[in-house]
Formats: structure tokens, sequence, C-alpha cells
């Protein structure tokens, strides 16, 4: 069964319509990428499965759950998490403390109990730093660490933000554009850590992203979104060779020239 | 004259000496490695289990002695129980730098015979397992890092894990195996093959045997004592003969504790967190902390800017008194004793070298000013000299005495010679087997005992050895006048501005420089100068940056006879590089290959037109190419033009 089901949703802003009855289904375990034209509602579309936006008519259902009225804090504890385009962190705190805040829906003593960092609440510390360690060692962020995430290049921060949303251990994650703005190397380098999110850590992942080759290289199942409508689904292959794909792509890089 | 090894009671391989170890010291620690944030530590006990285990699955899976096991790697616990159980099994280990290519990594696993290769992860793993074709000698590709590794299905794959469990069971089998295998081992067993990186040709693979390694650690230690309580932090590629010495044979020998960091990009907030006793390095490195510690002064507060600049110069003072061999008088100790506690503690904390004891240069020649930096700080940096065919070592500096120019005295036990032909001649049980199988090359380094450096050096009358350049580098320009490349070129790179220098002037008229400009802290000097660039092709080709690397050229030339001066210099729009070949993976500059390949930028040194165009592609290590457009400013220093 599918852990992700989206089904007819609906957004709009007003009189702009962001989705019209746009329905997939994500299976566990996949690498499910969305791509489409520059305003197609990809990101309009990870905000309503994470629950930034809430979609006017259609429902969302994550783990077998309808999510659609929930709160984005809601689904997270249910085991979502995501990264943004426009990177998100606390640029004035270091990297640890960053992901060790990710640990923050998993922690079940309060602030007082922490505060002394005495007996079941220093275990607990204790235990999320080490899953914390595992994940620094996962996307080999050892040497920044301690620096003050503010300070660090770009693709690194990016590298951080998706070190905290996996911090969750989350069931489903969500990446809006993870290599956008990265220079080869650094795309590759991404690449391969998505790749072994998925692969050795069982994690579901739903992402947005440009870059085609990478999206055709690593994706299990591909959905076409073209102004706010669906236009196809299905393997890297088979979206590629689809007419209405190409059309719309086509399409718009005549309109770029 | 007394068998040096005999002070090792019998112990005389390296994997008698870790089961002595483990008897001896048990649960002290033998090495730790940094990760997931925490120092994890090995004692002797498990060092010694993992490398039985491992020793036996080996063997289980059909290694025997004699054979040739490949490693490569970065620095981990890993990559020396590989070796010690190899070499306990009877077999002799072959080092490969871990960032060499496909080719390098493929003539090299060829050459030696491997019937094994250890790798460590996936991207060493990637190398051979693209290559294996061409490779029908490998049995068995093991790996240590088992990440991005899950979906490879290749017969001859198997996890470093899976040995340890085979050698288990063959352990269980035949309980007394591994200490008959270890018994069986004798000092003039072949314990590395060591490929030299070679400026010309094909690597060559010397034979060391345990005598060798082992009598060369020891002399050493004689000179420049280790303790059982040390700390060492393995950095440098495993590879390299002067990181087998350390590691192992003195490791061993001693039983010191060797530290591996976290990755290679946490190396020196690990050394600072080790806080070292011992340290070999080669110059870059050194030379590294220095810029790295001038950079970061100039971006401190005023008050520690300050500070620097009114302790740094009693520190050289003192270290000058020191270096002339004359008593420092009271006053000065008083200034050092305060300049200690208001700078000098603090900056040695900061590097990570309040301990450090024994601190040496080797591989290179290292600039008189970071001689100085060092020693006014208080650690006492020598040189030392040696090639990998004599175990690494053949001289070093000895404590309070300690000059710029030579390398030192030999060690004890060792003979220098200088040969009729200005050659350096070497004698020790540290000189190697031979290479292997390369009877022709063995006769040419070893005559009677006597090893043949390759370098063209004198011995003072002091005894200190002075080495000048490589025999076949030192040239005559067109006049006749003898010049070595090297000495200028090191010269050139004692300037913190310049990274890179190949002095060109064979049969021409007149000395010329390629040189590469050091992005850091050129890159910084612009940043303060508010001088924009982009990438190291556009700074490289400021005019502004020519100015500047001008003066450091012009500086050089004053300390040179007029004849084997510097006349013209460009600044490359590129760094060389080892991926292209144009460095030996030990980062030394392969001439010959860099002359063919830059002959249009020597035409146009030699030429009128004062700049030339180029249109190239560069090669990454990943095989991408990119094209660099550029015009490449020849530079004519004008004191030298009228003088010519």
């Amino acid at each position: 069964m599918a852990i992700l089901t989206v089904k007819h949703v609906i957004l709009h802003f007003r009189g702009v319509t962001a989705l019209s009855d746009v329905s997939f289904e994500v299976e566990p375990g996949a690498l499910h990428s969305v791509i489409g034209p520059n305003g197609a509602g990809k990101t309009s579309l990870l905000n309503c499965i994470s629950g930034v936006y809430r979609p006017q008519r259609g429902a969302i259902h994550f783990a077998g759950r309808d999510i659609a009225r929930l709160s984005p804090a809601s689904r997270t504890f249910l085991g979502i998490a995501r990264t943004f385009q426009n990177i998100a962190l606390f640029k004035g705190m270091t990297v640890l403390d960053n992901l060790l805040i990710g640990r923050h829906v998993h922690e079940q003593h309060g602030v007082l109990a922490g505060g002394l960092y005495w007996g079941a609440a220093k275990a607990e510390e204790i235990a999320n730093r080490e899953i914390v360690e595992d994940i620094v060692d996962f996307l080999e962020i050892q040497h920044i660490r301690k620096k003050v995430v503010g300070t660090l290049a770009y693709g690194l921060q990016k590298r951080v933000e998706l070190a905290r949303a996996l911090a969750l251990e989350p069931k489903l994650l969500l990446l809006d554009e993870p290599m956008a703005g990265m220079n080869a190397e650094e795309k590759e380098d991404m690449a391969r850590f998505v790749l072994d999110i998925n692969e050795d850590r069982g994690t579901t992942i739903v992402m947005i992203e440009h870059d085609m080759g990478v999206v055709m290289d690593i994706s299990h199942r591909v959905t076409v979104l073209s102004f706010g409508e669906k236009i196809a689904d299905g393997s890297p292959e088979e979206v590629q060779g689809d007419a209405a794909v190409q059309e719309a792509y086509l399409g718009q890089s005549q309109a770029q020239d | 004259m007394a068998d040096i090894l005999d002070r090792l009671e019998g112990d005389d391989t390296f994997p008698k000496l870790l089961v002595r170890n483990a008897e001896r010291f048990g649960s002290r620690v033998a090495m730790r490695e940094k990760e997931y944030g925490v120092w994890q530590p090995f004692t002797w006990r498990e060092v010694h289990e993992h490398v039985r285990d491992f020793s036996l699955g080996l063997v289980a899976l059909g290694l025997s002695p004699g054979d040739k096991v490949a490693i490569i790697g970065d620095n981990r616990p890993e990559w020396i129980w590989s070796e010690i159980a190899v070499q306990g099994a009877g077999a002799a280990s072959v080092g490969l730098y871990q960032d060499s290519n496909l080719t390098e990594v493929a003539y090299v696993i060829d050459h030696c015979d491997a019937t094994f290769v250890v790798a460590e992860d996936q991207e060493q793993v990637d190398k051979i397992l693209d290559m294996l074709e061409k490779l029908p000698k490998v049995r068995c590709v093991v790996y240590t890092d088992p990440r991005g590794l899950r979906n490879y299905r290749h017969p001859k794959l198997i996890s470093f894990e899976a040995v340890e469990d085979k050698g288990r069971e063959l352990g269980r089998a035949r309980p007394g195996a591994w200490r008959e295998g270890v018994e069986r081992g004798n000092a003039d067993q072949v314990a590395i093959v060591s490929y030299t990186s070679g400026t010309t040709g094909f690597p060559k693979g010397a034979m060391l045997t345990f005598r060798n390694l082992l009598s060369m650690a020891l002399a050493l230690g004689e000179v420049d004592p280790k303790r059982q309580d040390d700390e060492f932090v393995s950095f440098l590629p495993l590879a390299w003969i002067g990181e087998q010495m350390m590691s192992l044979s003195a490791a061993l020998a001693v039983g010191f504790t060797v530290n591996f960091p976290e990755e290679p990009e946490t190396v020196m907030e690990n050394i600072r967190e080790i806080g070292p006793d011992v340290m070999f390095a080669p110059p870059r490195i050194w030379e590294n902390l220095t810029s790295t510690v001038q950079v970061k002064i100039m971006d401190t507060t005023p008050f520690k800017r300050l500070m620097y600049n009114a302790c740094m110069p009693i520190g050289r003072r003192v270290a000058e008194f020191r270096f002339a061999k004359q008593p420092v008088p009271l006053g000065w100790r008083v200034l050092y004793r305060l300049a200690h506690w208001g700078l000098l503690r603090a900056l040695k904390d900061r590097l990570g070298f309040t301990h450090l004891r024994s601190a040496s240069t080797g591989g290179a020649a290292l600039g008189p000013d970071v001689f100085r930096f060092f020693h006014a700080m208080g650690v006492p940096l020598k040189q030392i000299y040696g090639q990998t065919e004599i175990s690494g070592i053949s001289c070093i500096h000895r404590n309070g005495d300690i000059q710029f120019h030579t390398v030192g005295k030999p060690i004890p036990g060792t003979e220098v010679k200088i040969a009729p032909t200005g050659e350096i001649l070497s004698r020790s049980p540290a000189v190697f087997a031979g290479y292997y199988k390369n009877d022709q090359a063995t006769a040419e380094a070893l005559e009677e005992g006597w090893l043949h450096s390759g370098d063209a050096g004198y011995l003072a009358d002091d005894g200190h050895l002075v080495v000048i350049d490589r025999i076949k580098d030192v040239m005559q320009l067109a006049d006749g006048t003898q010049f070595s490349p090297q000495f200028i070129e090191n010269r050139l790179k004692f300037s913190p501005y310049v990274k890179e220098a190949v002095v060109v002037g064979k049969g021409r008229p007149y000395l010329t420089a390629m040189l590469n400009i050091d992005m850091g802290v050129v890159g910084k000097w612009a940043e303060k100068n508010r001088l924009s660039y982009t990438t190291y092709t556009d700074l490289s080709a400021k005019r502004e940056v020519y100015d500047l690397v001008q003066r450091a050229v012009d500086q050089v030339n004053e300390t040179l006879p007029a004849a084997a001066r510097v006349k013209k210099f460009v600044l490359l729009y590129k760094e060389l590089d080892a991926d292209d070949e144009e460095l030996t993976r030990t980062r030394k500059v392969r001439r010959g290959f860099v002359e063919e390949r830059y002959r249009v930028v020597i035409e146009a040194l030699y030429g009128d037109r004062g700049e030339v165009d180029i249109d190239t592609t560069i090669r990454f290590q990943d095989g991408k190419t990119a094209r660099i457009q550029t015009t490449l400013v020849v530079r004519e220093l004008e004191s030298q033009g009228k003088a010519a």
C-alpha cells in the first residue's frame, strides 16, 4: 500500500489556481521526483503535504491517515520532515545544535529534567547525541560540526539542512530543490547522499528538482506538473518519452528564447 | 658492531612485536580513531585480535607466504591491521597512495603481483573494480567501510568483518596457526614493497625487510628518542615511507599510541585535541601552519595582534642565540619567559604543539623563515634526509645543532660519503633489498652495499650533510654556468605567495621561472588590498599579483650570482597537480613532463612577444574536463634586463 496518497487536491489563492485536481501515490521506500516548468505548482504541492498550505479540496493520506487538516507540527510528529528551497536553519547556532533541535520531536523529558542533566534525561541526551553523530558521519560534515551555520558556504548549509531533517528520523522526507545553486561536484555529492538516504536508511523521499540529469538518474518514479495539473506520472523512461511532457518543456524553452 | 636488532630480544618482525606488545602492554591503548565525534580507543590486545583474525581470514581465502597484498585508503586502524596481518601470514604489503588514479593503481597492483587488495571505501573499491579485468592475479578485494556498497554484488568483493569471521573459524579449527605463522617470520623477510613516486618513468617497488625498517627506527630513536607514553597522529599517506616509519616501525618497537583523525578535513583540529609528542611531516605542512597563523593574526583583534608583534621577535631573538650555539643572556631569558606566558604558550596550544618534543620535516627543503618561526615558538623542528630505499632516513639534525642549509648528520649505524661525481652515497642496515622485478634498476642503485641517492651534495667540515639537487637536474646554461634549479626553486618557494616553482634554463642563454601562486595567501592579500578576482586563473593574471610576486623573485635574485638569476617569469594559469602527472604523489615536480606540457609557455619565456595565448583543456580527477582560454603575460625583471 502507498505510504503517501494525494487525492484530487485543489489549491487556489484568491483567483489563481496553484493546483487543480492533482492525484498521485508514493510507494514505501520509493525515491519519487516531482518535476515541471517554473510555476507549475511543485513547491505548492510540497507545502500541502508538509502542512504549510491547506488545500481547499482533496485528501492527503499519510500511512493510512488523512492529514490534510493537521498542523505542520503534528505532521512532523507523524514522521514527515522537509528541507526548503531557501535554507531555513538557525544561522546563529552551531551545526550540532541545529541537528539536536531536530531531535526535539523524540524527546520525552521536559525543560527542568533536561536542564538538570540528570538520570534518564541525561541518558536521553546522550542517546540523541549519538543519533546526531551518526548523521554527521553519514553526511560527512564532521569538519564543521562545531561551526556556526551562518559562516558556512551555501552548499554545506544545504547539507546541514538535510542533516537536520534526517535527525527527525522521518518516514517521509520532502526535499525542495536540494541541488539548486550548487556546482557540478556538490550536485554529485548531494545526489549520492539522497541515494544513500533512500537505500541505506530506507527513507521514502519526495523530491523536487530542476536538474533533469539527476532526476532521471536516481528517481524510481517521476510525477510531472504543468500549470498546476499533473500531465504525466511513471518511471523516468516513460516520462521522458511522454509527448505531453516534451511539449511542456519544449514550449517553455521556446518561450524563454 | 653489535646488531642493533638484538635490542628487540628476538622479536624482529612487526607481527612478533605486536604479539609482544599485546602480552606486555595488554590493556594499554595502542591506537585511537575519532569516530562519531569521540576518540575510540583500541588496546594492544584488541589490535592483536583484529590482526590475528584478519590474517587467518586471508589465509583461509588462499593467501600464501611470499604473496603481495595491496592496501589503499585513508589513515585508519584497519590499514595498519591489514599490513601486520599480511606480514603475519608471511606475505608482504604494498601501500598505494589513496589519491592515485585508475592507471597508477592498476600499474602497481599488476606489477607487484598482488593477490589481494584491501580497499577502504566505495571510492577505492570503484577504482579497483573498474580495472579488475586487467588484473587477473587479484583473487579478492576486501573493503573496510560498507557505506554505499550495499548493491555491489561482485563475486570477488568481501567485507573486512567477513574476512575476520573466516579467520576466527580457522582459528578455532587450528588454534596454533597464527602463532606458528608469526614464529616462522624472520628479520630478513620482505615486509613491504614501497613504490617510489619517481620523478621520471614508472614507479619502482623498493623491497624493504623487517631488518631494514626496524634498524632504521631503532637507530633514529637513539638520537631522537620516542617514549612509550608518547602520542602520535597519523595523517600522511601510509604508503609513504615516512608514515610507515612512524606508525609501524617506531610505534611497534617503542609501543607509543597512534591516533587516526576523523576525516582528512579535520586533521588540524584532531592534532590539537591529541597534542602529539612526536610529529613528522613534509615541508608543506609546516609551511601551511605558518601561513595559517600569519593569516589569522591579520584577522584577529588589535590586542592579540599587538601581543603577537611584541612577543614573536623575542622568541626569534632567543632562537637566533640557540642556532648560533651561544648562551642566551639572562635578560633575554627573562623576556622569553614573559613572551611564553604572554603569547607563545597560547600559540602552541592553538596548534596542538604544547607537548611536541620531537618535530621533524623531510622530503624537501624547508625555508629558514619557517624554521625560525617554529623555533621562536619553542618547537624544536629538525630537518631529516633520506630515501625510500634506505627505509626513510639517513640523516637528521641533533638537538642544539640545527643549521638551515643542512640536513644534519648521519644517524647511528649509517655511513655517508660523497662519490667522485658529487653524488651522495649511504650505507646502513636499513638499505633495501632491491627493486621488485627490476634487477637493472637495483644494480644501478646499489654498489657494494652503497646506495646511490641520485642527489648531489657535500659534507661540511662539521660533519653536516648539505644536499644541492638531483644530479641529473644540475644544469648548465649556454655559457657554461652550472646551476641547480631546485636550489632556486626552493628559495622562490620560501615566499608565502609562491606555492610551486619550476626553473628552466638548460642549454638556454638565461634562466626563467614558471610559478604557481598560493591561492590562500594571495587571495587573502587581494582581499585586503581590495582587489577583486574570480578564479585561480584570473587571480594569477592580475598585474598587482605579478608585482607582488616580482618583489619575491627580486629578493631571491639578490642572493644569486648574476648568471644564475631568474630573468623572466610567468604565473601559470593552473596549479601543477599530481592528477595531471605534473607532480609526483609526494608533490615533487616531474620536470621533464612539465617542460614538455608547457612548451608553448617556455618558448614565450625565451621569445620577445611578452605574452602568450593559451587555449587548453584541463582534466579533473573524476574525468571531467574544462577549457581554459587566457593570455599569459611574461614578466621581465628590469634590473636583470639592464645587467644582461
